[in-house]
């Protein structure tokens, strides 16, 4: 019984899960046109700032959550990889649009074939680009897991990416 | 049809100028490659051409042109891959240089008689090198190094040729018909 938490504890972790999900500090990382999708999320219509994360932090330093908006060149990874490098722990990664997903229709010289091959990706939008309101579901998945991560204390590890990646 | 600006040109170069297009009022001439400097500085001064903006520097590479049918993506797609025929093409594309592997392209434009002009100069393998047109027009530093980093053809005299667009560590020309389409060179990460 001394291993397992107390109901104090237990209690504090949901409570700090529950502060910690409705504010989220985003670092957005935009390349490309999904950029104009963040915006029209982050604007008054779709008001992203229901959720707590409508505060946008142009520092990596300040920053829970890595939104990876756009494609990503290999020319651009190294500067990707050292923004995610500089943020504090607890820290999240959200990849918007199909580009960071999977590298989308770009299979060529320049583009990297999926920023997990690169940094760790909790919540994936695919879409090119996605609609407001698949941001916004994936921004509550996003919020389940930061909860789930403060009540249990563990972290889902990302999939595993396939070994041979057929093209 | 107005072919002045190519009369301009074959009158005052005729060993210059090795073919002549025209298609729905653009007018192209094609180049033997000593000319090339010349040529531009005459498009440029020449009070009656005034051409003082170069639009764009590019190339082609035209080692598998015809060898292989357009892909079905386009055939299938509905896109017309044949120019319209309600607009005949009086004066048809000379085709491809028959000896050069590479074709360089200028598109010169004249803000003050508002007309345009394109140059197509060959550039064979064997010697991908043509002189720069810094030292006529600043904007071209910027496009010739973009035509160095894609197609890997050099420019004489230009002051700064490096990659424009991909990173240093990069081998290779990306847009060169031989270059592996799935051929990936990252900087970090997994080959894939």
């Amino acid at each position: 019984m001394e291993n397992s938490p107390s109901f104090l504890t237990t209690r504090l972790n949901e409570a700090i899960g529950w502060a910690q999900k409705y504010s989220i500090f985003q670092y957005p990382f935009v390349t490309a046109c999904c950029g104009m999708e963040y915006m029209a999320t982050a604007c008054s219509h779709y008001d992203v700032d229901r959720f707590g994360a409508g505060l946008p932090r142009f520092s990596p330093r300040q920053a829970d959550v890595l939104f990876v908006v756009g494609t990503i060149s290999h020319k651009m990874a190294p500067v990707l990889k050292r923004i995610y490098d500089q943020m504090a722990d607890p820290k999240w990664v959200v990849a918007f649009g199909v580009c960071t997903c999977t590298g989308g229709f770009y299979n060529n010289y320049a583009t990297v074939m999926g920023i997990d091959t690169i940094i760790p990706v909790d919540v994936y939008i695919p879409g090119c680009p996605p609609r407001p309101e698949m941001v916004l579901d994936g921004l509550m998945k996003l919020q389940d897991k930061i909860q789930d991560h403060q009540s249990s204390g563990r972290r889902a590890e990302p999939e595993p990416r396939p070994e041979v990646f057929e093209v | 049809m107005n072919t002045s600006l190519i009369k301009a040109v074959s009158d005052r170069f005729p060993a210059a100028v090795s073919a002549t297009h025209t298609y729905r009022g653009d007018q192209t001439v094609a180049l033997r490659p000593e000319f090339l400097l010349e040529i531009a500085q005459f498009l440029k001064e020449d009070p009656a051409l005034q051409m003082n903006l170069l639009v764009d520097v590019t190339a082609v590479d035209y080692s598998a042109f015809g060898k292989s049918p357009a892909p079905a993506f386009f055939a299938s797609s509905g896109v017309a891959v044949r120019p319209s025929t309600q607009i005949p093409d009086e004066d048809p594309w000379p085709g491809p240089p028959e000896k050069a592997r590479f074709a360089v392209v200028y598109h010169f434009y004249s803000m003050h008689h508002k007309h345009r002009l394109r140059l197509v100069v060959p550039v064979p393998e064997s010697e991908t090198e043509l002189t720069s047109l810094t030292p006529l027009w600043a904007g071209a530093d910027w496009l010739e190094r973009e035509v160095w980093d894609m197609y890997g053809i050099r420019f004489s005299g230009h002051p700064n040729l490096k990659r424009i667009l991909m990173y240093k560590e990069f081998e290779g020309y990306p847009l060169r018909k031989d270059y592996p389409v799935n051929k990936r060179q990252p900087l970090i990460g997994p080959v894939n």
